[in-house]
């Protein structure tokens, strides 16, 4: 097996507060290979964006990594001096946040905010990041680009803008694609085409891409592998079509009952009662438990690790030397 | 583009005419102004004539027509304590004042931006700490009080700096400059300091806001995600975001310093317009303080316009609105 582009290990996110430290991320560990697309998903809250950020070295004080490690086609990032960091960011790892809005500086054409990105990472001269800038706007389907790259953000659509910002975090050719909600702000029509476009690029580029959302619709239809998260860990982790038709932990059953079928049953959907708990009330034991039907005395008193089952990974105690029919 | 200067420059006239009105009723409110020319033992018939002389017996609206007509061409009368034509005395005197004015600005708008960036992205280290502080001096402290403590200081203390006027002054064409003589320049600090003062705490404080703002909004994340250098994100990203409500304080500002020039001019004794004016009150000279009046509020006006269509400039975003909405 090839080295994979993103490896992380054990990875902890400590957000220092006045109450005490609250642990967002609590050892995580997944990789990612060369043209592979990870979908994460999971609640608000449940460590998803944190996760990213994480990845990219960007998370805001009080926020810190507190342990583990990530590694970029085997280089250690996490622990990187801030300047090199720095130079790794955009190009190596390329980021698309949420909300196209206001991802762009609305005082600067798109094509500055492109052309000074490529040039930050690449020995370009002005002429030649503005040639590579247009292709790059043609590349993610703005119509016209040699005219549009004079435009400023508010003169384009939020599906266009989403693309522009698309051609920035690909303008250096990165490794590893990370997508923190990209289609959140779209319209349905407008997030099917982003979806596509990521998946086109990362096929043609053979960009990994981390999917980080919390529309099961948009996993099953991008990605290879999926993630899900509760309370900062990985719950369950396997290839997508595995988890979706037959998904092992208790917590990703319910998510995927919770997704209505075009098939015209007319079954209630799944409900999963109570909420997910906060940072700083995460139980003893698995998190899930006070939300399980399936909890026994184990769950509430030690933390189930990851277990291969197949080519899934599912964190749950049910699967601990117990047959996989009697969760079920 | 060009209709919106235009619809603007309409608006700077309207406002300015209702300024005359203003002014020009200054003339029938404050006295009698013959009273205040002639002395005790004028007889009725000399009170007539100069009455007649300066046609203060002619209808309102005549002389109000007059009157503008006369501003308009920047006639503002004959002052009634220098029997000189008010324009000559306000001309002479404004070089002063706008060069102190000018300078203050500078320093307010330099030392303001610069210590207001330094202390939003440094908010921890002691000299963001020590700006702060100075701030709420310089926005507490009357401007009086600071002229007064700087002329303590540097003036009878040190010996370093002037306390009064403008020093040496070179004369090209009608305009007067200091600031080609060491003299001048040495005469500007104090003055330059103590008017300028205020602006700088405003224009600091709302520098440090508006950058903690702007670094916080998603766009100045996704350039830190783009891997551009902390310069970059700082100098072109963060600071062209702030400078939008500070073109528009600086501006506004401008005209404040102008008026308040009177205060500073006075502890300093510079030779400028608001001396002139303070020298007006205390003689009921209506014309000069008329036609002040008028001054500063053409700079006003002046400004905002000025205000306005660099606005345009710097964010374009207006621009495309301006030009949608008409």
């Amino acid at each position: 097996m090839t080295e994979p582009v993103l490896s992380v290990r054990n990875l902890q996110v400590e957000f220092a507060s006045r109450r005490g430290t609250l642990r967002a991320i609590n050892d995580v560990s997944f990789d990612i290979a060369k043209g592979e697309v990870l979908g994460v998903v999971g609640e608000s809250g449940a460590g998803k964006s944190v996760t990213g950020l994480s990845v990219i070295g960007l998370i805001d004080p009080p926020g810190r990594i507190a342990g583990g490690e990530v590694r970029l086609a085997g280089l250690r990032i996490d622990n990187l001096p801030p300047e090199e960091m720095r130079r790794v960011r955009g190009k190596r790892i390329g980021m698309i946040f949420q909300d196209p809005l206001t991802s762009l500086n609305p005082l600067y054409k798109v094509g500055d905010q492109i052309v000074e990105t490529i040039r930050t990472h690449l020995n370009l001269s002005e002429a030649a990041a503005r040639r590579r800038a247009i292709d790059l706007l043609a590349e993610v389907g703005i119509p016209a680009p040699e005219k549009r790259i004079d435009g400023y953000p508010h003169e384009f659509s939020g599906g266009m803008r989403q693309r522009v910002v698309i051609a920035l975090a690909i303008c250096a050719e990165p490794e590893l694609i990370i997508a923190d909600e990209p289609t959140t702000a779209l319209d349905v029509s407008v997030q099917a085409q982003i979806i596509s476009l990521i998946k086109r690029l990362g096929r043609d580029h053979g960009t990994a891409v981390m999917l980080v959302t919390h529309d099961m619709g948009v996993i099953a239809e991008t990605s290879d592998r999926v993630a899900v998260m509760y309370a900062g860990r990985v719950a369950e982790i396997g290839p997508v079509q595995d988890v979706v038709k037959n998904p092992l932990h208790p917590y990703a059953k319910g998510l995927m009952g919770a997704i209505p079928t075009l098939a015209g049953d007319d079954k209630r959907l799944v409900q999963i009662p109570g909420s997910m708990p906060r940072l700083s009330a995460i139980p003893r034991g698995c998190s899930f438990n006070p939300r399980c039907a399936f909890a026994f005395d184990r769950c509430r008193v030690e933390r189930p690790e990851p277990l291969p089952r197949g080519a899934q990974s599912v964190a749950c105690h049910l699967y601990d030397t117990v047959p996989a029919e009697s969760a079920a | 583009m060009l209709a919106f200067t235009l619809r603007r420059a309409i608006q700077a006239i309207g406002v300015m005419i209702a300024v005359g009105i203003i002014a020009f009723s200054m003339f029938r409110f404050a006295g009698d102004p013959v009273n205040q020319m002639v002395g005790m033992d004028t007889s009725g018939a000399e009170r007539a004539a100069i009455r007649k002389s300066l046609g203060l017996d002619d209808p309102v609206i005549v002389q109000f027509g007059r009157y503008v007509g006369n501003a308009a061409q920047f006639k503002f009368g004959v002052s009634y304590q220098f029997r000189l034509p008010v324009t000559n005395l306000l001309m002479e005197r404004m070089p002063a004042t706008l060069e102190l004015a000018i300078c203050a600005t500078i320093f307010a708008m330099i030392s303001g931006i610069m210590m207001g960036v330094y202390s939003a992205l440094r908010r921890d280290s002691w000299l963001a700490h020590v700006f702060q502080a100075v701030s709420l001096i310089g926005i507490s402290l009357p401007t009086f009080l600071i002229g007064i403590l700087m002329i303590y200081l540097f003036s009878v203390t040190l010996g370093w700096l002037p306390s009064f006027g403008r020093g040496d002054v070179v004369h090209i064409g009608w305009w007067t400059t200091g600031l080609l003589t060491l003299s001048g320049l040495k005469a500007l600090i104090m003055p330059s300091i103590t008017l300028g003062l205020f602006q700088m705490t405003l224009i600091m404080r709302l520098v440090r806001a508006e950058m903690l703002e702007v670094m916080r909004t998603d766009y100045i994340r996704f350039a830190r995600a783009r891997g551009l250098t902390t310069r970059a994100i700082h100098f072109g990203h963060a600071l062209r975001n702030t400078l939008v409500p500070v073109i528009t304080v600086a501006g506004l500002q401008f005209g404040s310093v102008i008026a308040f020039a009177i205060i500073t001019e006075t502890v300093f004794q510079w030779p400028g317009m608001g001396l002139l004016f303070v020298q007006a009150v205390q003689n009921v000279d209506i014309p000069i303080m008329a036609a002040y009046l008028m001054m500063v509020s053409l700079i006003f006006v002046t400004i905002n316009l000025v205000v306005d269509i660099l606005y345009t400039i710097v964010d374009p975003r207006l621009r495309s609105t301006v030009s949608r909405a008409h």
